[in-house]
């Protein structure tokens, strides 16, 4: 009986391991993922000339943080860095022509 | 080496009016240079303007005043032609001083 | 023809008409660069804005626009902060480099009294040429390492030249080359586009606010705003070229800076020294 239940003890630490470091790997996974296109999105802004400092820091902070191991926080930052990106990308598109409207004519 | 302290001093009726301009990094010993580095404290402490061999202006500075510090005062009894002496010394012991005639 | 098909005929020949109205007048207006008539309508807005300011006077920026600190300048400018980069840069632009040769064999008139004619189209090139560009490629030519096109060194070489030139009318050229007015153009569109993550163009600061603040600065209308370079500035408790005050108007909007001379740059000062042509140039400056 007392082997039974250390038998299923194990078990139950092993899954509970397992389980945990599965959680884990997927976080890295998704900073992974959220830093590339994060990254990806500010080069295009690099190619439209048009590149937000606050991109910068937030990609530098998510940088930080993956390294600290707080993935999800990594990703959440990973993520904003991509909008702010792409945030810059949607100004430079749309001043093209709006830029006409400051014009001294 | 070329003096670190330009001045003008013009007498007009009992008033003379002095400028000076001194070069110096005036350097407050709390900030940082782009390594990350502290960069020392490097001001001048004392100042002194003398006319005629009396001290007519006196300054003990700290790291507060900016780089490069301009000063302007005006004092009663000096007339054209008259020495006006300028002499500082920072805090590292350098010092400097110069000699103009008044205007 | 009967009625029914005059109508028809009317409509069409109507609806033909009003399209190519519609069509022409934005197409030849997007086709047209007119530098000149560009300068004229710059001028008007700011003398327009600021009628007791005299022409001459905007090129002394800030100063222009608050009594307060015109008085604070005015005494300041009997003993110039600039002063010892002045200095410094008349020695410098005299020293002759290793190989012999000095600045001035690589400048019309010995590189004196002509800062005012930069920058300037080179249509060898195909590019805008700013006067730092052409400092830093007379060092590379005579086998010098180039200076930082911010401050220092640089700075001081400016200020002299600026200096040689004070009081002369900014003096900018567009030969009648399509590629020149598409620099000028390109300076202007770069000058009205807003940037950064705070979302502001020059023209932001410069057009539509001259004289206001922003925080503790009052600002400097654009016009004539480079005639003062390079200059002295108490927040940088240091000189600043023009290079120095584009990347950093950049950054301050939250836009990462270009290169100093990348071409944006280039075309801007183009833009900018063009429209302010007349003005007298006042560098080098001090500012707050």
């Amino acid at each position: 009986m007392r082997i039974d239940m250390l038998k299923s003890a194990l078990v139950l630490a092993l899954l509970a391991a397992a389980t945990t470091s599965a959680l884990a790997a997927g976080s890295e996974a998704d900073f992974k993922a959220a830093y590339a296109a994060a990254e990806a999105a500010n080069k295009e802004a690099g190619t439209m000339r048009n590149q937000w400092t606050t991109t910068a820091a937030k990609l530098a902070s998510a940088k930080k943080e993956a390294a600290a191991g707080d993935f999800d926080k990594a990703t959440a930052s990973a993520k904003e860095a991509e909008a702010l990106a792409k945030a810059s990308i949607f100004q430079t598109t749309s001043e093209k022509t709006r830029w006409k409207e400051m014009e001294i004519r | 080496m070329a003096s670190t302290i330009r001045v003008r001093a013009t007498s007009r009726g009992e008033i003379t009016e002095v400028q000076a301009l001194i070069q110096h990094p005036m350097d407050s010993g709390f900030v940082k240079n782009s390594k990350g580095e502290m960069i020392p404290p490097h001001f001048i402490q004392q100042l002194s303007f003398q006319h005629n061999g009396k001290d007519v202006f006196l300054a003990d500075w700290g790291g507060g005043v900016s780089k490069d510090p301009y000063i302007k005062f005006a004092f009663k009894g000096g007339k054209k032609g008259d020495d006006l002496k300028i002499s500082w010394v920072d805090n590292k012991g350098a010092s400097d001083t110069t000699t103009a005639k008044i205007q | 023809m009967n009625v029914r098909s005059a109508i028809h005929f009317a409509a069409t020949a109507l609806a033909f008409t009003v399209l190519t109205f519609a069509g022409a007048p934005p197409a030849a207006a997007a086709d047209t660069v007119d530098p000149v008539a560009d300068a004229r309508a710059f001028k008007k807005y700011f003398t327009d804005k600021f009628p007791k300011v005299k022409l001459e006077d905007f090129v002394n920026g800030p100063y222009s626009m608050d009594a307060g600190l015109h008085k604070q300048w005015e005494e300041k400018e009997q003993f110039p902060p600039y002063e010892f980069a002045l200095e410094k840069g008349k020695e410098m632009f005299s020293k002759p480099f290793k190989n012999g040769k000095t600045y001035g064999d690589c400048f019309p008139n010995k590189g004196i009294g002509i800062r005012q004619n930069y920058p300037y189209f080179d249509e060898k090139d195909g590019k805008v040429v700013t006067l730092e560009l052409a400092l830093n490629r007379c060092r590379e030519t005579n086998g010098e390492p180039p200076f930082d096109y911010k401050k220092d060194d640089m700075a001081a070489l400016t200020a002299y030249m600026a200096f040689t030139s004070r009081g002369k009318a900014m003096n900018i050229k567009i030969p009648n080359d399509p590629r020149a007015l598409q620099a000028y153009q390109k300076g202007k569109e770069y000058f009205y586009t807003r940037r950064g993550q705070l979302n502001f163009s020059c023209a932001t600061c410069h057009v539509q606010s001259p004289g206001e603040r922003i925080r503790a600065e009052v600002l400097a209308p654009a016009l004539g705003i480079l005639n003062a370079m390079p200059i002295y500035r108490s927040q940088w408790s240091g000189m600043g070229t023009i290079s120095r005050r584009f990347t950093s108007c950049n950054s301050q909007v939250r836009g990462v800076p270009l290169k100093p001379q990348d071409d944006e740059y280039r075309n801007l000062e183009y833009y900018l020294s063009y429209v302010s042509n007349g003005l007298p140039i006042s560098g080098p400056g001090a500012r707050p």
